[in-house]
């Protein structure tokens, strides 16, 4: 397998590497005044993420402290995009707000917006996303449910702990966070360039397919390693794609072989229903287009680490 | 959650769409009153959530109050595909002179809501599709705009419901989205829809699935839970604000996050198929913090499972750090022997990621007899399915 090249100066090209967050991403908070906002917004600070505020329209003008500087609390998106030039914000409202808040969000026409609230009505994802189609995808979205976007050594929108891994050329595109982090986390000693979470909720504004797309067009990601679970057909639908437009070799995993029928397991959208989502019809899918795919995170990690060491 | 069909035609009577007059029984003397309440011919049917009940005699004619408690009785207690038949709802008949289908349900490939409707209803939607695709209308509603009455006159147009019907189908796909939206319903399928001889649109069948994630904005759907047909187990689970799933094997699986747990369970099979195929005994999420307390409720709900021969708690730290989820383990078992619980069960703990050394180190240090130290997901998977199967 020939590594694909980047461009000479990429290693210094730090706002080349990784998809979607980088170094020069300006990141901002709905939701900055909560316990679990703020908690994750010092942590982000410390992994390096460049936080410039924060939106509470309840405390606009007052501001927050975190690692010894002062942030910000804005009264609104479009107001915090204007004053600090954010371009990412990571939403940390709870369910009953967060279709307003992603609302908003797009409405500023910030580009990218990780909502990690877990338990959001199915109605209202359906409606924040019909809202960015019918707005002309103003937005990227990632999430709801999902533990967010993390390119490891450069910034870190979410609640993805930063220290399990360092910079690499694995991507990771994952429905389930703690997976997200033992893959991470066997892989370590390679490194990652970006980990996408994209949430198991069974509406997600960001799919498997769209992280293999970016993946596949990043100098700086070699192989892809793809978390998938059981309920709907992304997976399968991933597959076609992985067929069609992605030549990076790509690993593979799927959770919930057990999973009776019927019987929702943790996540929103993982239930099989009728025949429709079983483990069994996703990993033929992916075998079937040349996807190798591991039967436990250890063994997925062992075909990606054979695949880094040029076997 | 999804609703039982009395439930559904409840539902649906409560937003003004056309459905038969009924009610539901859980006894035969109940189905009496309905009956006789109702006059005249009646039909009886097994409530339970599973298709083909028809076929298994779940469904019966009755021409009067008396032949309805017969049939009742008969039809209660029944066992369809392993469900028990605990009620009966009974309606009154209605001339069918054609039977159409309808339905909203949620598309989630395409991330929006779907319309499917049909002039060849009564049976299996998805083999119409199959057998006659050009039968079958599939529109995509915008979740903002929805379903007004000249987006319904569009369906109704495109899947060539006779003239005579249009009107009633358009109202009904009108009420029947306000009422998918009101609700926070994923599916509401109505199959079928009849036009009765006299040229009446009614609802015979009502299937209904609510959004859990909506119930903060619908506490009355808390009241359609059944709690009869839910597992003791899960119902413990569920009072302790636990994610608990109950499954059929002997290794009780405790871990955080839904993925790392869902994966937990097919590492346990895989590695129960050396031991005589010992299996997972459930499914349980602790979630992100792991305190002592979560850690002993947890404990607890999977110990009181008589099938349970060993545990097999497996913890990866992100933000949970292993020392925290290790001292709570200790101190779970302190707290269920303080509870006079006895703990008698093998324990195979895994702890990796933030502070795994440090978690490992509190866990030896504490020396359980009942703990077993195993450092690897496959490793412990494979330890906990062998103390299952040699039993305790």
């Amino acid at each position: 397998m020939a590594r694909p090249t980047g461009p000479p100066n990429s290693r210094l090209r730090g706002s080349d590497m990784a998809i979607w967050l980088t170094k020069d991403s300006k990141v901002i908070v709905q939701g900055i005044t909560g316990s679990e906002g703020l908690k994750h917004t010092r942590r982000m600070v410390a992994a390096g993420t460049n936080v410039v505020g924060g939106v509470n329209p309840r405390k606009a003008g007052q501001s927050v402290e975190c690692d010894g500087a002062q942030l910000p609390v804005f009264a609104s998106v479009a107001e915090a995009m204007a004053a600090t030039g954010a371009d990412t914000t990571v939403i940390f409202v709870p369910p009953q707000f967060t279709k307003a808040a992603v609302m908003e969000a797009i409405d500023a026409a910030i580009g990218l917006a990780v909502v990690i609230t877990e338990g959001v009505p199915v109605h209202d994802t359906a409606a924040f996303w019909a809202h960015n189609v019918t707005a002309g995808h103003p937005t990227r979205i990632i999430g709801p449910n999902c533990p967010g976007i993390a390119s490891p050594g450069a910034s870190n929108a979410g609640i993805i702990p930063a220290d399990i891994t360092g910079p690499g050329r694995i991507g990771l595109v994952s429905k389930s966070g703690t997976l997200t982090y033992q893959m991470m986390y066997e892989l370590r000693d390679i490194g990652f360039s970006t980990c996408v979470g994209i949430g198991g909720d069974p509406v997600i504004g960001t799919t498997h397919i769209d992280a293999l797309a970016a993946f596949q067009d990043d100098p700086e990601t070699d192989a892809i390693v793809m978390i998938g679970e059981i309920g709907g057909d992304a997976e399968e639908r991933a597959a076609d794609f992985i067929k069609a437009s992605v030549t990076k070799p790509v690993v593979g995993y799927i959770a919930g072989f057990t999973a009776p029928p019927g019987k929702t397991m943790g996540h929103a959208g993982a239930i099989i229903s009728g025949s429709s989502g079983t483990a069994e019809a996703k990993q033929a899918a992916l075998e079937a287009v040349g996807v190798k795919v591991g039967k436990t995170p250890s063994e997925t990690a062992r075909l990606m680490r054979k695949i880094m060491s040029g076997g | 959650m999804d609703l039982y069909e009395y439930q559904g035609r409840e539902l649906f009577e409560r937003h003004g769409l056309p459905v038969l007059a009924g009610g539901v029984a859980e006894t035969p003397e109940e189905a009496r009153a309905i009956a006789e309440r109702l006059g005249g011919g009646v039909v009886v049917k097994a409530q339970v959530k599973v298709g083909g009940r028809g076929k298994a005699g779940g469904v019966k004619l009755a021409k009067d109050a008396a032949e309805a408690t017969a049939r009742a009785s008969e039809i209660l207690g029944m066992d369809i595909k392993d469900h028990r038949v605990n009620q009966v709802m009974i309606t009154v008949t209605a001339d069918i002179a054609e039977e159409y289908y309808f339905s909203y349900l949620l598309d989630r490939a395409n991330r929006t809501f779907l319309c499917i409707a049909s002039v060849a209803g009564g049976m299996d939607i998805e083999q119409v599709a199959a057998e006659t695709p050009e039968k079958v209308v599939k529109a995509t509603i915008d979740a903002n705009t929805g379903v007004d009455e000249a987006k319904a006159r569009e369906i109704v147009a495109a899947a060539n419901f006779p003239a005579e019907v249009t009107d009633q189908v358009v109202d009904l796909a009108v009420k029947l989205w306000q009422a998918f939206i009101a609700e926070d319903a994923t599916l509401m399928e109505v199959n079928p829809l009849a036009r009765t001889s006299s040229g009446e649109v009614l609802c015979l069948d009502a299937k209904v699935s609510l959004d859990d994630n909506a119930s903060f904005r619908h506490p009355e759907h808390a009241a359609l839970v059944d709690v009869a047909a839910v597992d003791p187990l899960e119902q413990l689970a569920k009072e302790k604000d636990l994610n608990y799933v109950k499954l059929d094997g002997e290794v009780g699986v405790i871990g955080n996050g839904a993925g790392l747990v869902m994966s937990t369970l097919d590492v346990v099979a895989y590695a129960g198929e050396k031991y005589g195929g010992v299996k997972p005994a459930n499914f349980l999420d602790i979630g992100g913090g792991a305190s002592a307390s979560v850690m002993a409720n947890g404990l607890e709900v999977v110990l009181s499972d008589p099938a349970v021969r060993s545990v097999f708690v497996n913890v990866f730290g992100g933000i949970t750090a292993c020392d925290e989820v290790a001292n709570g383990i200790v101190q779970a078992l302190a707290l269920l022997e303080q509870r006079g619980e006895q703990v008698t069960k093998p324990l195979v703990v895994r702890l990796d990621g933030n502070n795994a050394e440090a978690g490992r180190a509190i866990l030896d240090a504490a020396a359980s007899p009942l703990v077993q130290r195993v450092d690897t997901m496959d490793g412990a998977a494979d330890r906990a399915a062998e103390l299952a199967a040699a039993g305790v």
